[in-house]
């Protein structure tokens, strides 16, 4: 069981390196916004939940906006499968996420945070709590935080109640204001239109750690690590086939074979990257890189080796999307029940290749036309997997798959 | 529901509104310390849930079953939730899935006569470095292996 707040042990070149509770919040006020958000801009930090916005641009539309009230919200649904690295965060490092709130309170001009923690998550809650109140003791929340006069900013955290599209930023709005998590049309766009009606910056837990680093030890020190495209470094959720599964902190531009050899990764055969979202990469395109402009990932990888029947593993994708589609929209409600008889009929042996052709169109149409980024990026999963294996998929009998376990 | 019951929920759900607010942001909340300590929320409460938020009691049904943590019929006094995503899948998640179901004579989705234990799926729990996991309640277990898994659903009241 896992409850308690852990002393940490790890060491990487940027989240896990040196960082002491309230340094980042103690510059920041030193800094100024103007300042915070040009470090901001110049560290290129992009969001680390999946969708990779600019950071700096998302704090600037919100600190610009006119309201009487703003809200930063720290989006702890975690729920892609194979990814657990904001667990750790949370765990471990709550002050780099904590920090990282408490300087986008300041610089945005917000009062209230608002952490949303997957109801799976609810064991951690106790020691978040307790780790809030010490913050308060400290004077890293409340009233003039450390010494500067009207800067007010508290944290609160709330649950969410097992649905995985509420990690979409405006699904988790509309169930923090107490609904049902479906996704809204955008724009409007949260930083205009949030948390009851307010500008509201939603980050993920990892971008919120990123930036107290970034305060504190400046945006051209962040850079130094990744590439130009993708700056900084990125934890990665490694699970499946490997020696060492676990949270790894690397540089952006990382090749997924080197990674695969970190973890001690043997008989790959191939590695899905960014969840059940995201796409499956098979052994021939191991040269590619971890970052936006390759194979972009909020942190999921999962292996798997020789021994794997890769059609089961696209089974249980499915079954996630099917069961976690909120129903809202057609392409989405019904695409993925489609999809999924398209695996049954494989399965059995019993499809034609024209029939083939019409479900890669269904995806197609999936990927444009539904109204969130759950029913856009469900089909990529069917598409790579399809494609990279179609030699062990579609060009046997059927027969004898029975045998072959994943 | 005897009469007693019913005030005491009713008492119960007014101290939540106290807590959290009448606002509707309160919803979901509310309904969560409800089922956290019921294990389901009842028509009653879902009425008085509506009536003290000044909403429609369709409303509150709504929001409960969009949540899988959620529910509107009674369940048993621990939920088990296994997880079935792909990296649990692989790191045996079906040698502990069969031997649950052996042990406590039940499939997934049900519920043990003496209401001890209901059994369910869910997706990915955040554990997959450490899988087959499985949430008791809002515990979470991990490595798991048919034994282990049995003996922690054995030492559960
Ligand atoms: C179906 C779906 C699920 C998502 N789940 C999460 C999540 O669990 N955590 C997260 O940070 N972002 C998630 N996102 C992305 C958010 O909508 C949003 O882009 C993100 O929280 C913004 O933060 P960032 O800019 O710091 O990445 C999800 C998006 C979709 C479409
Ligand atoms: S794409 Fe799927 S999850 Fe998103 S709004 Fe449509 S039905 Fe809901
Ligand atoms: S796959 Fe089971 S916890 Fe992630």
């Amino acid at each position: 069981m896992e409850t308690k707040l852990k002393n940490k042990k790890r060491s990487g070149p940027v989240l896990f390196s040196e960082y002491q509770r309230g340094e980042g919040i103690k510059k920041a006020l030193q800094l100024g916004r103007e300042n915070i958000l040009f470090e901001l801009k110049t560290s290129g930090l992009k969001g680390r939940g999946g969708a990779g916005f600019p950071t700096s641009t998302k704090w600037m539309l919100t600190a610009a906006a006119n309201a009487d009230k703003k809200f930063i919200v720290c989006n702890a649904d975690e729920g892609e499968p194979g990814t657990f690295k904001d667990r750790v965060l949370l765990l471990e490092y709550p002050e780099l996420v904590f920090d990282g709130m408490v300087i986008a309170g300041f610089t945005i001009g917000a009062e209230t945070g608002i952490v949303y923690l997957r109801g799976e998550y609810e064991y951690m809650l106790k020691s978040l709590e307790d780790y809030l109140s010490q913050m308060r003791e400290d004077n890293l929340l409340g009233k003039n935080i450390l010494g500067k006069e009207n800067f007010n900013f508290d944290i609160s955290i709330r649950l969410g109640s097992g649905a995985y599209v509420c990690g979409e930023e405006t699904a988790l709005i509309e169930s923090l204001e107490g609904f049902r998590g479906e996704p809204r049309n955008r724009p409007p766009y949260p930083v205009d239109t949030g948390y009851l009606g307010f500008p509201t910056v939603v980050n993920n837990v990892e971008t919120l750690a990123s930036v107290s680093h970034i305060i504190f030890k400046g945006g051209e020190w962040f850079k130094i690590y990744g590439t130009n495209k993708s700056t900084g470094s990125k934890l990665f959720s490694v699970s499946g086939d490997c020696e060492k599964p676990g949270v790894y902190e690397l540089p952006w531009g990382t090749k997924i074979k080197e990674l695969l050899e970190i973890v001690g990764a043997k008989n790959t055969k191939a590695v899905q990257v960014g969840g059940a979202s995201g796409i499956c990469i098979p052994k021939s395109q191991f040269d590619r890189i971890l970052g936006y402009e390759d194979a972009a990932t909020g942190g999921s990888i999962m292996i798997f080796n020789e021994s794997r029947d890769m059609l089961k593993v696209l089974k249980n994708f499915m079954e996630f999307f099917i069961d976690e589609s909120c129903g809202q929209c057609t392409p989405c409600r019904i695409g993925n029940v489609k999809l999924m008889e398209g695996i049954e009929n494989i399965e059995r042996g019993d499809f034609t290749f024209s029939y083939i052709n019409n479900l890669k169109e269904l995806c197609r149409t999936m990927q444009v036309a539904s109204k969130c980024g759950l029913g856009q990026s469900s089909p990529n999963s069917f598409i790579s997997i399809l494609e990279n294996f179609n030699k062990e998929i579609l060009h046997t009998s059927g027969k004898g798959k029975e045998n072959v376990k994943a | 529901m005897l009469e007693y019951e019913k005030n005491s929920l009713t008492e119960e759900i007014e101290n939540l509104v106290k807590q959290y607010g009448s606002d509707r942001p309160a919803l979901l909340q509310i309904l969560q310390s409800v089922q956290r300590k019921h294990k389901y929320v009842s028509d009653f409460a879902q009425q008085e849930i509506a009536r003290l938020l000044n909403i429609h009691p369709v409303e509150v049904y709504s929001v409960i079953s969009f949540y899988s943590f959620i529910c509107s019929v009674p369940k048993g006094r621990n939920i088990v939730r296994l997880c079935r995503t792909i990296s649990c899948d692989m790191a045996g998640k079906e040698n502990v899935e069969s031997a649950v179901k052996r042990e406590l004579g039940i499939n997934f989705g049900e519920t043990t006569s003496d209401k001890r234990i209901t059994l369910e799926y869910t997706n990915c729990l955040g554990m997959c470095d450490q899988g087959p996991a499985m949430l008791v309640n809002d515990q979470v277990y991990t490595h798991l292996n048919p034994e282990t898994a049995v003996n922690i659903l054995n030492g559960i009241k």
